[in-house]
């Protein structure tokens, strides 16, 4: 048995006391072809609130994918996509928005040159006044934004700075509180700690905490297993367009997680051929059946 | 202002409640002076005092009200156009057709009015469609294919260009247009673009005013709207902003027709108080507004800008095609003088914001 025959169906997991109710979002054997490439295909995946779902892949695992159709920049072609047992179909963010799904973004989530409090309202400003004269209700958009960077325990001096000159995790933490405040009841990070140093993706999965802790269900996106283990409640892990593993926190160890995200499965194939090089260190590396225990049975199926 | 910004979050502990806020505590204020000078429009205006001072100096007829009146309307018909320009180029685009749409839009309303024998009025509305349709095919083709905005405006360009001389020799067999002084609301529509009235004895043609008053239109629509709040983000980032849920293809594609807007005001300026149109003008001008626009701090890449740095900008260039006239010297210089005044402003600009956003 390999994780890759158990894992790409009927993955999911029924574990009900780790299920606090219904999912608010729920991906069933969804999937996203362009033209004659097939980047997605067969993934099923849950997300509870007050759960944090980490999906873990390397790159073009087909991660951004899985993102962009709960987030309405791309449409699924296979499966189907339910937000609150409902079937939906988005075709811009503004759809996803209104249902309460937010989107930080690694690399778009601000723009750069403009004042920090703009960035926190871009999109859904304030604003005062009858019609020919309605106007940003500045003095109020301020104060909120400081307010909930605040709440999230971010202080800054100046929120007329542009957002450009924060940092990375400043940023991130900036786009977090602001998906928060807009009512969103999913959060989804892709990547957020990417690009940052371990003091500052401390600081970021110190949000993604606290924005659990408020009720909302999050989907952190990451390639590092370590920050995922830090955090998440539920563990699915891409690979080549399809699900490979899917697992609650109680049945996977950070050791299994890291395996799988490492590649994990081919190594352990490799193990053999490479224990014949000289100079390659092989006792280290798992043995295929130790990786196939936190995969989902086959039964399991709900 | 020196040391102050190091690359670590600014987070603390949550916040004690109560007046006394606290505050990150790493970075120092700025003085006011230099806050002041980062702002690109304040640059602009220092060089355009610059070059006030000078042709003060070197052309004493600059100091004269009249001669003053002047360069202000000079400066108004290319501010008018330069400040839709300016917010397009905020935006994140510039449009290449907006010299021969200006001309575009004064053939139709005329040849239309003259050659039906209808109200001028009827020419006016006409041309005020075409040049919004221009601004919005414009628009849509870029959003559409996702094109530069340089390829789909430089076609237009063409077109245009094209078209304005070839339907006017069609229709009029001529390069210019019929004489419509004459016509049934002319005098109406002429003390709308391009009527004058005295201050003090000054003669100030209504452009100036118009000019005004858009600029201050344009500075509180980018500043104090929604709309403006687009406008900065789908030229700074515009893959963020149609993310968090800005209608980014309206906001370029009304952008667009905003410069259609202009070009149909400045069309309706030259028709009523030259009676007639060249139909091969206006080639060259979509080059004076953008560069307008830059000398006024508009950021070439779209994202930042002013709309009251194109009005200073605008006003530099009226100042030196006037003011080398005053001085007595060959207009000819003219072009080689404004392209030493862009580079010139724009590495001042770019200089004083360095020294000014420092830190």
């Amino acid at each position: 048995m390999t994780p890759e025959n158990t894992g790409t169906h009927g993955a999911v997991l029924t574990d009900p006391a780790a299920e606090p109710g219904a999912p608010v979002v729920e991906l069933r054997g969804a999937g996203k072809s362009y033209g004659n490439i097939r980047a997605l295909h067969g993934v099923d995946l849950k997300v509870f609130a007050n759960q944090v779902t980490c999906v873990l892949g390397d790159n073009g695992a087909g991660k951004s994918t899985l993102i962009k159709i709960i987030s309405g920049l791309h449409q699924h072609t296979e499966g189907e996509f339910l937000v609150d047992g409902g079937a939906v179909r988005f075709s811009t963010p503004r759809e996803a928005l209104d249902k309460g799904i937010a989107t930080v973004y690694q690399d778009l989530a601000v723009v750069p040159l403009m004042p920090v409090w703009r960035n926190f309202f871009l999109g859904s400003e304030l604003t005062k006044g009858p019609w020919p004269l309605r106007r940003l209700d500045i003095e109020r958009m301020k104060q909120t934004a400081d307010e909930e960077l605040r709440n999230m325990g971010i202080v800054l001096d100046d929120l007329e700075q542009p957002i450009g000159t924060l940092s990375g995790g400043q940023r991130q933490c900036v786009a977090i509180a602001r998906a928060v405040h807009f009512g969103a009841r999913v959060l989804i990070l892709d990547e957020p700690t990417a690009a940052l140093g371990v003091k500052q993706s401390g600081v970021v999965l110190k949000y993604i905490a606290a924005a659990r802790d408020r009720g909302l269900g999050v989907i952190f996106i990451t390639h590092n297993p370590h920050h995922a283990y830090m955090v998440g409640d539920h563990f699915s892990v891409l690979r080549l367009g399809t699900m490979e593993l899917n697992a609650s926190r109680a049945d996977v160890s950070l050791e299994e997680l890291t395996n799988h995200m490492a590649g994990g499965t081919e190594l352990a194939a490799l193990k053999h051929e490479l224990s014949q090089v000289r100079g390659v260190d092989v006792d280290e590396l798992p043995e295929a059946g130790d990786l196939t225990a936190p995969v989902a049975p086959s039964e399991g199926k709900s | 202002m020196s040391m102050t910004r190091q690359a670590e979050p600014a987070v603390t502990t949550p916040p004690a409640p109560g007046p006394g806020r606290q505050t990150d505590g790493r970075t120092s204020r700025r003085s006011p002076a230099l806050r002041l000078l980062a702002r690109p429009e304040v640059g602009v205006l220092l060089g355009a005092l610059a070059v006030l001072v000078f042709f003060l100096v070197t052309a004493p007829p600059v100091r004269d009200g009249s001669s003053m009146a002047n360069i202000l309307y000079q400066s108004s018909t290319i501010g008018i156009m330069a400040l839709p320009v300016a917010l397009l180029m905020i935006g994140g685009e510039f449009d290449l057709s907006a010299g021969v749409a200006v001309i575009t839009s004064a053939l139709t309303a005329s040849m239309l009015s003259y050659q039906l024998t209808m109200n001028i009025w009827v020419g006016v509305i006409v041309a005020l469609a075409v040049s919004l349709g221009i601004g919005l095919f414009n628009g849509w083709l870029l959003v559409k294919t996702g094109l530069p905005s340089f390829l789909v405006t430089l076609g237009t360009f063409l077109i245009l260009q094209g078209v304005n001389l070839a339907v006017t020799k069609l229709v009029t067999g001529n390069v210019a247009t019929d004489d419509i002084s004459d016509m049934e609301g002319f005098a109406q529509a002429k003390a709308i673009f391009a009527s004058s009235f005295d201050i003090g004895g000054v003669n100030v043609k209504i452009t100036v005013v118009w000019w005004l008053v858009f600029a201050a239109l344009a500075t509180w629509v980018l500043l104090r709207t929604k709309y403006g709040n687009w406008i900065f983000a789908v030229g700074g980032n515009k893959e963020s902003a149609r993310a968090v849920g800005v209608p980014v293809t309206f906001t370029k594609i009304s952008l667009f027709m905003l410069v259609g807007f202009g070009a149909w005001f400045v069309g309706m300026h030259q028709l009523f108080s030259f009676n007639t149109v060249q139909s091969g003008e206006g080639v060259g001008q979509e080059l004076i507004y953008i560069a307008a626009a830059v000398i006024g701090g508009c950021l070439l890449t779209g994202g930042a800008g002013s709309a009251i740095g194109p009005v200073f900008g605008a006003f530099m260039f009226g100042l030196v095609q006037q003011g080398i006239v005053y001085a007595g010297w060959n207009p000819d210089w003219f072009k080689a003088f404004l392209g030493v005044m862009l580079l010139g402003a724009v590495l001042i600009n770019l200089w004083v914001q360095r020294t000014a956003t420092r830190r």
